[in-house]
Protein backbone atom coordinates (compact mmCIF):
# COMPACT_ATOMS: atom_id res chain seq x y z
CA UNK A 1 0.00 0.00 0.00
CA UNK A 2 1.38 3.42 -0.85
CA UNK A 3 -0.50 5.48 1.75
CA UNK A 4 1.37 6.62 4.85
CA UNK A 5 1.13 4.09 7.67
CA UNK A 6 -0.22 4.99 11.11
CA UNK A 7 1.09 3.48 14.36
CA UNK A 8 -0.70 4.02 17.67
CA UNK A 9 1.36 3.65 20.87
CA UNK A 10 -0.39 3.90 24.24
CA UNK A 11 0.55 2.81 27.75
CA UNK A 12 -2.75 0.93 27.72
CA UNK A 13 -3.53 -1.78 25.14
CA UNK A 14 -7.21 -0.89 25.54
CA UNK A 15 -6.62 2.74 24.60
CA UNK A 16 -4.39 1.74 21.67
CA UNK A 17 -6.84 -0.83 20.32
CA UNK A 18 -9.81 1.48 20.87
CA UNK A 19 -8.07 4.28 19.00
CA UNK A 20 -7.29 1.89 16.14
CA UNK A 21 -10.97 0.83 16.06
CA UNK A 22 -12.00 4.46 15.67
CA UNK A 23 -9.53 4.98 12.83
CA UNK A 24 -10.79 1.86 11.00
CA UNK A 25 -14.42 2.85 11.39
CA UNK A 26 -14.02 6.55 10.58
CA UNK A 27 -11.33 6.30 7.90
CA UNK A 28 -11.49 2.76 6.55
CA UNK A 29 -8.98 0.21 5.32
CA UNK A 30 -7.01 2.35 2.90
CA UNK A 31 -4.37 3.14 5.51
CA UNK A 32 -1.79 0.68 6.90
CA UNK A 33 -2.50 0.68 10.62
CA UNK A 34 -0.99 -0.98 13.69
CA UNK A 35 -1.16 -0.43 17.42
CA UNK A 36 0.62 -1.54 20.56
CA UNK A 37 0.19 -0.92 24.25
CA UNK A 38 1.31 -2.33 27.57
CA UNK A 39 4.79 -3.10 28.87
CA UNK A 40 4.94 -6.65 27.55
CA UNK A 41 4.64 -8.06 31.08
CA UNK A 42 0.92 -7.57 31.56
CA UNK A 43 1.15 -4.06 33.00
CA UNK A 44 0.65 -0.55 31.68
CA UNK A 45 3.57 0.87 29.74
CA UNK A 46 5.23 0.73 26.36
CA UNK A 47 7.77 -1.64 24.87
CA UNK A 48 10.41 -0.74 22.29
CA UNK A 49 10.20 -4.24 20.85
CA UNK A 50 6.41 -4.00 20.42
CA UNK A 51 6.70 -0.56 18.84
CA UNK A 52 9.29 -1.85 16.34
CA UNK A 53 6.87 -4.68 15.51
CA UNK A 54 3.97 -2.26 14.99
CA UNK A 55 6.12 -0.09 12.70
CA UNK A 56 6.94 -3.17 10.60
CA UNK A 57 3.28 -4.10 10.43
CA UNK A 58 2.14 -0.65 9.32
CA UNK A 59 5.16 -0.10 7.08
CA UNK A 60 4.64 1.82 3.88
CA UNK A 61 7.20 3.15 1.42
CA UNK A 62 5.46 6.50 1.91
CA UNK A 63 6.49 6.40 5.56
CA UNK A 64 4.92 5.91 8.97
CA UNK A 65 3.46 8.44 11.44
CA UNK A 66 3.41 7.40 15.11
CA UNK A 67 0.85 8.75 17.57
CA UNK A 68 1.68 8.44 21.28
CA UNK A 69 0.09 9.21 24.63
CA UNK A 70 2.31 10.05 27.65
CA UNK A 71 6.06 10.78 27.88
CA UNK A 72 7.39 7.22 28.05
CA UNK A 73 5.51 6.30 24.88
CA UNK A 74 7.29 9.12 23.08
CA UNK A 75 10.73 8.20 24.50
CA UNK A 76 10.25 4.54 23.62
CA UNK A 77 8.95 5.36 20.13
CA UNK A 78 11.98 7.55 19.42
CA UNK A 79 14.22 4.75 20.66
CA UNK A 80 12.42 2.27 18.38
CA UNK A 81 12.91 4.54 15.36
CA UNK A 82 16.61 4.84 16.16
CA UNK A 83 16.99 1.08 16.51
CA UNK A 84 15.21 0.45 13.21
CA UNK A 85 17.97 2.62 11.79
CA UNK A 86 18.67 4.11 8.40
CA UNK A 87 17.36 4.34 5.79
CA UNK A 88 13.86 3.52 7.10
CA UNK A 89 14.23 5.82 10.14
CA UNK A 90 14.12 8.83 7.81
CA UNK A 91 10.56 7.90 6.86
CA UNK A 92 9.20 7.56 10.42
CA UNK A 93 7.94 10.50 12.49
CA UNK A 94 6.74 10.55 16.10
CA UNK A 95 3.92 13.12 16.08
CA UNK A 96 3.30 15.76 18.70
CA UNK A 97 -0.50 15.46 18.86
CA UNK A 98 -3.26 14.06 21.06
CA UNK A 99 -3.36 10.32 20.42
CA UNK A 100 -7.01 9.78 19.44
CA UNK A 101 -7.63 12.96 17.47
CA UNK A 102 -4.14 12.78 16.00
CA UNK A 103 -4.57 9.21 14.79
CA UNK A 104 -7.95 9.89 13.17
CA UNK A 105 -6.81 13.13 11.51
CA UNK A 106 -3.47 11.69 10.36
CA UNK A 107 -5.21 8.60 8.93
CA UNK A 108 -7.78 10.76 7.17
CA UNK A 109 -5.01 12.78 5.54
CA UNK A 110 -3.13 9.61 4.64
CA UNK A 111 -6.17 7.96 3.08
CA UNK A 112 -6.27 10.76 0.51
CA UNK A 113 -2.73 9.92 -0.59
CA UNK A 114 -0.97 12.76 1.25
CA UNK A 115 2.78 12.68 1.86
CA UNK A 116 4.30 11.86 5.28
CA UNK A 117 5.08 15.57 5.73
CA UNK A 118 1.44 16.53 5.09
CA UNK A 119 0.14 13.76 7.38
CA UNK A 120 2.42 14.86 10.21
CA UNK A 121 1.54 18.55 9.70
CA UNK A 122 -2.16 17.71 9.98
CA UNK A 123 -1.59 15.91 13.28
CA UNK A 124 0.58 18.72 14.62
CA UNK A 125 -2.14 21.28 13.91
CA UNK A 126 -4.05 19.71 16.80
CA UNK A 127 -1.33 20.62 19.31
CA UNK A 128 -1.35 24.09 20.80
CA UNK A 129 2.30 25.14 21.07
CA UNK B 1 39.80 -4.85 29.49
CA UNK B 2 39.86 -8.63 29.79
CA UNK B 3 36.60 -10.51 29.21
CA UNK B 4 36.57 -11.70 32.82
CA UNK B 5 36.78 -8.09 34.01
CA UNK B 6 33.74 -7.06 31.99
CA UNK B 7 31.89 -10.08 33.36
CA UNK B 8 32.72 -8.87 36.86
CA UNK B 9 31.34 -5.42 36.09
CA UNK B 10 28.10 -6.93 34.82
CA UNK B 11 27.81 -9.09 37.93
CA UNK B 12 28.51 -6.14 40.21
CA UNK B 13 25.90 -4.00 38.46
CA UNK B 14 23.25 -6.74 38.46
CA UNK B 15 23.99 -7.59 42.11
CA UNK B 16 23.51 -4.05 43.37
CA UNK B 17 20.31 -3.52 41.38
CA UNK B 18 18.91 -6.82 42.68
CA UNK B 19 19.91 -5.99 46.26
CA UNK B 20 18.21 -2.58 46.08
CA UNK B 21 15.22 -3.42 43.88
CA UNK B 22 12.72 -2.96 46.69
CA UNK B 23 14.23 0.34 47.74
CA UNK B 24 14.13 1.61 44.14
CA UNK B 25 10.52 0.55 43.81
CA UNK B 26 9.64 2.32 47.07
CA UNK B 27 11.31 5.52 45.84
CA UNK B 28 9.42 5.27 42.57
CA UNK B 29 6.13 4.59 44.33
CA UNK B 30 6.49 7.88 46.18
CA UNK B 31 6.62 10.07 43.06
CA UNK B 32 6.56 7.84 39.96
CA UNK B 33 4.63 4.79 38.83
CA UNK B 34 6.32 2.33 41.18
CA UNK B 35 7.91 -0.06 38.73
CA UNK B 36 11.52 1.15 38.64
CA UNK B 37 13.05 -1.51 40.90
CA UNK B 38 11.35 -4.41 39.18
CA UNK B 39 12.06 -3.03 35.71
CA UNK B 40 15.74 -2.44 36.39
CA UNK B 41 16.13 -5.83 38.01
CA UNK B 42 14.54 -7.56 35.03
CA UNK B 43 16.85 -5.68 32.67
CA UNK B 44 20.08 -6.31 34.53
CA UNK B 45 19.25 -9.98 35.10
CA UNK B 46 18.72 -10.27 31.33
CA UNK B 47 22.16 -8.72 30.85
CA UNK B 48 23.66 -11.08 33.45
CA UNK B 49 22.19 -14.06 31.60
CA UNK B 50 24.27 -13.12 28.54
CA UNK B 51 27.35 -11.90 30.42
CA UNK B 52 29.64 -14.51 28.86
CA UNK B 53 28.62 -13.70 25.30
CA UNK B 54 28.80 -9.93 25.88
CA UNK B 55 32.17 -10.15 27.63
CA UNK B 56 33.69 -12.00 24.69
CA UNK B 57 33.15 -8.93 22.50
CA UNK B 58 35.49 -5.92 22.27
CA UNK B 59 34.56 -3.32 24.92
CA UNK B 60 32.63 -0.94 22.60
CA UNK B 61 30.53 -3.80 21.20
CA UNK B 62 29.99 -5.25 24.68
CA UNK B 63 28.64 -1.93 25.96
CA UNK B 64 26.37 -1.55 22.93
CA UNK B 65 25.03 -5.07 23.51
CA UNK B 66 24.32 -4.23 27.17
CA UNK B 67 22.51 -1.05 26.12
CA UNK B 68 20.40 -2.82 23.50
CA UNK B 69 19.46 -5.54 25.99
CA UNK B 70 18.40 -2.91 28.55
CA UNK B 71 16.27 -1.09 25.96
CA UNK B 72 14.48 -4.32 25.12
CA UNK B 73 13.98 -5.61 28.66
CA UNK B 74 13.75 -2.78 31.21
CA UNK B 75 10.59 -1.20 29.83
CA UNK B 76 9.16 2.11 30.94
CA UNK B 77 11.13 5.21 30.05
CA UNK B 78 14.13 3.86 32.00
CA UNK B 79 14.87 1.26 29.30
CA UNK B 80 15.66 3.78 26.56
CA UNK B 81 17.41 6.13 29.02
CA UNK B 82 19.76 3.60 30.61
CA UNK B 83 20.05 1.78 27.28
CA UNK B 84 21.11 4.99 25.55
CA UNK B 85 23.73 5.59 28.27
CA UNK B 86 25.42 2.25 27.59
CA UNK B 87 24.94 2.36 23.81
CA UNK B 88 26.48 5.84 23.66
CA UNK B 89 29.42 4.77 25.85
CA UNK B 90 29.98 1.87 23.47
CA UNK B 91 29.86 4.18 20.49
CA UNK B 92 32.33 6.68 21.97
CA UNK B 93 34.86 4.51 23.80
CA UNK B 94 37.96 3.04 22.17
CA UNK B 95 38.64 -0.67 22.76
CA UNK B 96 41.23 0.10 25.44
CA UNK B 97 40.25 3.41 27.05
CA UNK B 98 42.31 5.47 29.45
CA UNK B 99 40.73 7.84 31.96
CA UNK B 100 40.63 10.77 29.54
CA UNK B 101 38.84 8.65 26.93
CA UNK B 102 36.41 7.40 29.56
CA UNK B 103 35.61 10.93 30.70
CA UNK B 104 35.16 12.15 27.13
CA UNK B 105 32.88 9.21 26.31
CA UNK B 106 30.81 9.75 29.45
CA UNK B 107 30.42 13.41 28.50
CA UNK B 108 29.05 12.40 25.09
CA UNK B 109 26.86 9.70 26.65
CA UNK B 110 25.35 12.27 29.03
CA UNK B 111 24.47 14.41 26.01
CA UNK B 112 22.80 11.40 24.39
CA UNK B 113 20.76 10.62 27.53
CA UNK B 114 19.77 14.29 27.82
CA UNK B 115 18.60 14.29 24.19
CA UNK B 116 16.69 11.04 24.64
CA UNK B 117 14.87 12.34 27.73
CA UNK B 118 14.66 15.93 26.45
CA UNK B 119 16.09 16.87 29.83
CA UNK B 120 19.09 18.52 31.46
CA UNK B 121 20.73 18.46 34.90
CA UNK B 122 18.68 20.17 37.62
CA UNK B 123 15.39 18.49 36.71
CA UNK B 124 15.54 15.66 39.28
CA UNK B 125 16.68 12.84 37.02
CA UNK B 126 19.59 10.44 36.49
CA UNK B 127 21.44 13.31 34.79
CA UNK B 128 21.85 14.96 38.19
CA UNK B 129 24.09 12.04 39.17
CA UNK B 130 25.80 11.51 35.81
CA UNK B 131 26.98 15.11 35.52
CA UNK B 132 28.89 15.24 38.86
CA UNK B 133 30.30 11.76 38.13
CA UNK B 134 31.60 13.04 34.81
CA UNK B 135 33.17 16.05 36.55
CA UNK B 136 34.79 13.90 39.25
CA UNK B 137 36.12 11.55 36.59
CA UNK B 138 37.50 14.40 34.51
CA UNK B 139 39.13 15.95 37.61
CA UNK B 140 41.07 12.76 38.28
CA UNK B 141 39.24 11.75 41.47
CA UNK B 142 39.67 8.23 42.83
CA UNK B 143 37.07 5.51 42.28
CA UNK B 144 35.92 5.90 45.89
CA UNK B 145 35.59 9.69 45.56
CA UNK B 146 33.61 9.25 42.35
CA UNK B 147 31.24 6.78 44.04
CA UNK B 148 30.82 9.17 46.99
CA UNK B 149 30.11 12.04 44.60
CA UNK B 150 27.41 9.91 42.97
CA UNK B 151 25.73 9.14 46.31
CA UNK B 152 25.85 12.78 47.33
CA UNK B 153 24.38 13.82 43.99
CA UNK B 154 21.51 11.33 44.35
CA UNK B 155 20.81 12.71 47.84
CA UNK B 156 20.80 16.20 46.34
CA UNK B 157 17.78 15.29 44.18
CA UNK B 158 15.62 15.07 47.34
CA UNK B 159 14.83 18.81 47.58
CA UNK B 160 14.53 19.22 43.80
CA UNK B 161 11.24 19.68 42.01
CA UNK B 162 10.74 17.15 39.21
CA UNK B 163 10.48 18.71 35.76
CA UNK B 164 10.62 15.54 33.65
CA UNK B 165 8.91 12.16 33.69
CA UNK B 166 5.92 10.96 35.66
CA UNK B 167 7.11 12.72 38.82
CA UNK B 168 6.74 16.09 37.10
CA UNK B 169 2.95 15.64 37.19
CA UNK B 170 3.22 16.04 40.96
CA UNK B 171 4.91 19.44 40.74
CA UNK B 172 5.71 20.71 44.24
CA UNK B 173 4.74 17.36 45.76
CA UNK B 174 7.77 15.74 44.11
CA UNK B 175 9.95 17.73 46.54
CA UNK B 176 11.21 15.72 49.52
CA UNK B 177 11.74 12.40 47.72
CA UNK B 178 14.89 11.07 46.09
CA UNK B 179 14.61 10.43 42.36
CA UNK B 180 14.63 6.68 41.73
CA UNK B 181 16.64 6.98 38.51
CA UNK B 182 19.25 9.11 40.28
CA UNK B 183 19.50 6.48 43.03
CA UNK B 184 19.88 3.56 40.60
CA UNK B 185 22.51 5.51 38.67
CA UNK B 186 24.48 6.13 41.88
CA UNK B 187 24.22 2.43 42.77
CA UNK B 188 25.60 1.47 39.36
CA UNK B 189 28.43 4.00 39.60
CA UNK B 190 29.49 2.67 43.02
CA UNK B 191 29.29 -0.95 41.88
CA UNK B 192 31.41 -0.29 38.80
CA UNK B 193 33.88 1.94 40.68
CA UNK B 194 34.40 -0.65 43.41
CA UNK B 195 34.72 -3.49 40.90
CA UNK B 196 37.37 -1.57 38.94
CA UNK B 197 39.18 -0.59 42.15
CA UNK B 198 39.14 -4.21 43.32
CA UNK B 199 40.84 -5.32 40.12
CA UNK B 200 43.90 -3.17 40.66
Amino acid sequence: MSNVGIVIVSHSPLVAEGTADMVRQMVGDEVPLAWCGGNGHGGLGTSVEAIMGAIDKAWSDAGVAILVDLGGAETNSEMAVEMIGEPRSHKIVVCNAPIVEGAVMAATESSGGASLKEVVATAHELSPS
Amino acid sequence: MAASDFSKLIAAAADTIAAHAEELTALDQAIGDGDHGLNMKRGFEAVRAEADAFSAKPLPDALKAVGTKLVMTVGGASGPLFGTLFMALGKELPAVPDRAALAAALGKAIEAVAARGKSQPGQKTMLDVLQPVYEALAQGKTAREIADAADKAAEATVPMKALRGRASFLGERSIGHMDAGARSTALLVRAVAEAIEGNR
